[in-house]
């Protein structure tokens, strides 16, 4: 799997995903700063977690329309995979990659903690090495993860089977109390129509190594390495 | 030319820092006060001389990166 790793100014999450992605490939993923207009030979872009552009305006908004985005439109297009995490999630909701906006989180306040995700659906390239129905936890950072859809997408989410995690309990319950930012229906994390692009608030990358504090975040990226590796 | 863009969250839309001001005005008193809704007001110095081609220009402004239409509607106000 050859990956990459889009660097916008203020993204400060991209060397741990390049620690992540490295565990689990063997190899560094290539860094592409924002200006660059080409992407070649890549098979999983990733937008990394961070302020672009200091938030301003919206968070993401800027990055949207970064000179590199019309050629990661172009690159799920053709079916290339895509991996949006925090600040990446919101610069994809922000480019119509994914439906939806990360609104302020209902509480106003930034959160900085741990969460549990539970895992909708183990049949996609992202999910693989988990089961459906798992859960494991994840940290999160973030001001706007308040994930908002229209009524009627979020039925659609829900009804193609589009939502990949939810805000869940350690035991796996979807309570109000495990949903700290306010998402609707409890949304962490959704994909795209053909499972190619994921897009999620927390952050699976800061737990893949002991040293970290924990594994629970490795099965995504080893999923993916297996899933790509052709 | 200067034109003047209010964004502002749709209705139903939640608006954590209108209820968190409305709140705070509670508190220190003001009573009447119902929802409290939070925007955005964007000024821009257009070199268009014709309003409605400045008015027009800001529509587009709008659309494509002042107002996120998934959660925002806008107005432009031409002065």
């Amino acid at each position: 799997m050859k990956a990459a790793i889009v660097v916008f100014p203020g993204i400060n999450r991209e060397r741990d995903m390049a620690i992540a992605l490295q565990l689990a490939t063997g190899h560094r993923p290539q860094m592409i700063w924002h200006k660059e207009t080409v992407l070649e030979g890549i098979d999983l872009v990733v937008l990394p977690g961070g302020f672009s552009s200091g938030d301003y305006l919206r968070c993401g908004a800027m990055a949207a329309h970064s000179p590199i985005m019309p050629a990661i439109h172009e690159h799920a297009r053709r079916g290339g995979h895509v991996l949006g995490v925090c600040n990446g999630f919101q610069i994809l909701t922000e480019a119509g990659m994914l439906p939806g906006a990360l609104l302020r989180n209902a509480g106003l306040r930034f959160l900085s903690m741990d969460c549990h995700l539970r895992v909708e659906r183990a049949d996609t390239d992202f999910a693989g090495h988990y089961q459906t129905g798992q859960v494991f936890r994840a940290p999160m950072a973030h001001g706007d993860g308040n994930y908002f859809a229209a009524s009627d997408t979020l039925d659609r989410l829900e009804g193609e089977g589009l939502v990949a995690f939810r805000y869940a309990s350690a035991s796996g319950e979807i309570t109000n109390a495990a949903n700290r930012n306010g998402s609707q229906r409890n949304i962490a994390g959704i994909y795209s129509p053909n499972l190619r692009v994921l897009g999620l608030m927390p952050h699976p990358e800061d737990l893949v190594d002991p040293l970290m504090g924990g594994i629970d975040g490795k099965p995504l990226f080893d999923g993916l390495a297996a899933a790509l590796a052709a | 030319m200067k034109a003047v863009v209010t964004v502002m969250l749709k209705e139903g839309v939640l608006d954590p820092q209108g209820k968190a001001i409305g709140h705070a005005l509670g508190v220190l008193g003001f009573t009447g006060v119902g929802e409290v809704r939070v925007g955005k007001r964007i000024e821009l110095d257009l070199a268009e001389t014709d309003p409605e081609a400045a008015r027009k220009s800001a529509e587009d402004m709008g659309r494509s990166l002042l107002a996120n239409l998934v959660i925002e509607s806008f107005q432009v106000e031409i002065v």
